[in-house]
């Protein structure tokens, strides 16, 4: 077995050691109720609101929209964050001094970030759908999206929050870049459908692989009859995996340069610099 | 000079003189370092430094604050680019060295709370994995977790989380990430700063017993009786030059050519530096007999040796520069 492969391997290991490190981190568990329960209140304010001419509630409409933002969010927050902190504390720098270790790092985080996005997915889901009526019923092949598009939505919005990631110059940098997200939350149609905005505003939601992983989600999870609330009443699948395989082509085609660039210019000085200031944020 | 030589034991000043000498490259020759710059933001960091590194040798680089120790150090183990001069470690031009040559190399990193959620063993073990297929017939790659464990005496904190570890602790834990992988040379960037006197003793062992199984031991330091403990060769960096390269106890020898007298006369303190000591001593007591008191003959230790070379150069003082080139002249 080549070495690349046997790092790779470590890689696997790495991610599923870090997976059980978080679920087993009192801090990080209360993160993951947290945002089910910020997830959970407008869904339960909403749930007794018909949506016009859909046959659901606006709660129905919510939750499977919202299980696609988390996706998207922890797809290109978390690996943002997570890779400017590990930057700053060393984790990389660890990883840059031992043979190929950055393969398995980057594996590793791969993993990790996947298994945290479809575990921030599944508590929402588990509570949500005892909340509203009508979601993840009419079973079959419908569920069978999820199998490509949580995937494919996990491929398109890794690589940009490594490219975030990479650049930020500290987490704090990365938190502060994460702000705009929550503006394009706002129109992706996650928490009323996208055709209820003016026309400008939808074409600018769906430039973004936020509103179509959360379209790819509602189409998974909602009645057939839902779709009369979606642009053109279709679920479009066809332009889902055109825009998320869109975003997962530039996506790995951006992301190893950025990463190879930051990876090189890792050094202890620049380090040591970074803790510097950091300690001097805290002190 | 010839004074110190005729002071010295001859067959001491014998073996000293060819430890100090600065081998010619060949297959014993582990680090060659020649003619390193560095610029950084028009600055010139390094400006021209030289030196070389058996199999085996425990080099030790001393040197103020902003000298360039660390940046040395990054540039051969290839984590920085340099501005010019030729670089061979382990064979290779860091610059284009592959994961293969990385294998052989062990860094100790200044570390400070990365990986605070892992296990002790858990870390240890995984780092080590990425050196197995490295192993070769000669060198068992990586060291076996647990044994290792036991050699920086962590046995205890095995099943600890990494973020509860004590800073004495967690730079043991730094040490044995640095030589899991069975390295044929270390880098050690201050490796004992924040070490309590008894782990730093330990640690001592530790070099010592892997330079014996010929690794060879680059490290950075600011203490100097550290240095003079552990050292085949201390290096002083200042002014992005190599000032000063020899065994320690010829540095401190060379250096105390010149030896402080220090008495009282009258209730009043005298101090005088002087080659000849005896001589002097006996001159004063002739002069002036029973007056003198509190007599005290201090030959300089490497750290006066140390301080001085780096005031003066730090002074910009043209006479001080010279001194540390005669003084790195007379290490060849």
């Amino acid at each position: 077995m080549s070495p690349v492969w046997y790092a790779a391997r470590a890689g696997v290991r790495r991610g599923w050691t870090e997976l059980r490190q978080t679920f087993t981190t009192g801090q990080d568990v209360f993160g993951y109720v947290l945002w089910t329960v910020l997830l959970m209140v407008p869904l339960f304010l909403n749930k007794d609101d018909p949506l016009k001419g859909a046959g659901i509630s606006e709660g129905a409409f919510m939750l499977p929209s919202m299980l696609g933002m988390t996706l998207a969010f922890t797809g290109i927050g978390t690996t943002a964050q997570l890779l400017a902190t590990e930057r700053e504390d060393g984790t990389l720098l660890r990883a840059k001094a031992v043979p190929h270790g950055m393969v398995g790092h980057l594996v590793g985080k791969i993993i990790m970030v996947s298994g945290t996005a479809v575990f921030s997915m599944v508590f929402p889901f588990a509570v949500g759908v005892f909340l509203v009526d009508g979601v993840a019923r009419q079973g079959g092949g419908a569920l069978l999206t999820l199998v490509w598009a949580i995937p494919l939505g996990l491929l398109a919005t890794l690589p940009i929050g490594a490219v975030i990631g990479s650049l930020a110059s500290s987490p704090r940098t990365a938190a502060f870049l994460m702000l705009p997200m929550m503006g394009l939350f706002a129109i992706s149609g996650i928490y009323f459908p996208i055709s209820e905005m003016p026309e400008w505003l939808q074409t600018v939601g769906q430039v973004f692989p936020v509103y179509w992983v959360g379209l790819a989600l509602r189409s998974a999870l909602l009645p057939a009859d839902a779709v009369v609330a979606e642009i053109g009443d279709s679920w479009r699948l066809l332009e889902t995996a055109g825009a998320l395989g869109a975003w997962t082509v530039a996506g790995l085609l951006l992301a190893p340069p950025v990463l190879r660039r930051m990876a090189r210019r890792e050094s202890g000085a620049a380090m040591a610099e970074r803790h510097r200031r950091a300690m001097q944020r805290v002190g | 000079m010839t004074n110190t030589h005729a002071l010295a034991k001859a067959g001491e000043a014998g073996e000293a003189g060819e430890a100090g000498s600065s081998p010619p490259p060949g297959s014993d020759t582990v680090i060659d370092v020649r003619d390193l710059r560095m610029r950084y933001r028009s600055q010139d960091v390094l400006k021209g430094v030289g030196f070389t590194a058996r199999r085996g040798e425990v080099v030790v680089l001393l040197g103020p604050n902003g000298a360039g120790k660390t940046t040395t150090i990054e540039v051969l183990e290839g984590f920085r680019m340099r501005s010019g001069g030729d670089v061979t470690v382990l064979g290779t031009d860091p610059a284009g060295g592959d994961e293969r040559w990385r294998a052989r190399l062990g860094i100790v990193l200044q570390s400070w709370r990365d990986h605070g959620k892992w296990r002790v063993r858990e870390l240890l073990a995984h780092l080590g994995s990425y050196y197995a297929p490295y192993s070769t017939t000669l060198i068992q790659r990586p060291w076996d977790a647990d044994e290792l464990l036991a050699a920086v005496g962590l046995t205890e904190q095995a099943e600890k989380r990494i973020g509860t570890l004590s800073g004495g602790q967690r730079r043991r834990l730094d040490v044995a990430i640095g030589i899991v992988g069975r390295p044929e040379l270390l880098f050690l960037d201050e490796p004992t700063a924040g070490l309590d006197p008894e782990a730093r003793n330990e640690f001592h062992g530790l070099v010592r017993s892997l330079a014996d199984e010929n690794t060879t031991v680059l490290m950075t330091t600011h203490d100097l009786v550290e240095a003079e403990k552990l050292a085949d060769r201390i290096l002083i960096l200042a002014g992005g030059r190599i000032v000063a390269d020899g065994p320690a106890a010829e540095l401190s020898r060379r250096a105390s050519a010149e030896v402080t007298v220090r008495w009282t006369l009258d209730g009043r303190p005298f101090e005088e530096a002087t080659a000849q000591p005896t001589r002097f001593v006996r001159r004063l007591f002739e002069e002036h007999g029973e007056a003198i008191g509190g007599l005290e003959v201090r030959r300089a230790s490497l750290e006066d040796t140390y301080l001085t070379m780096v005031r003066e150069l730090e002074a910009g003082d043209a006479s001080g520069e010279r001194a540390a080139h005669a003084l790195g002249e007379g290490a060849r």
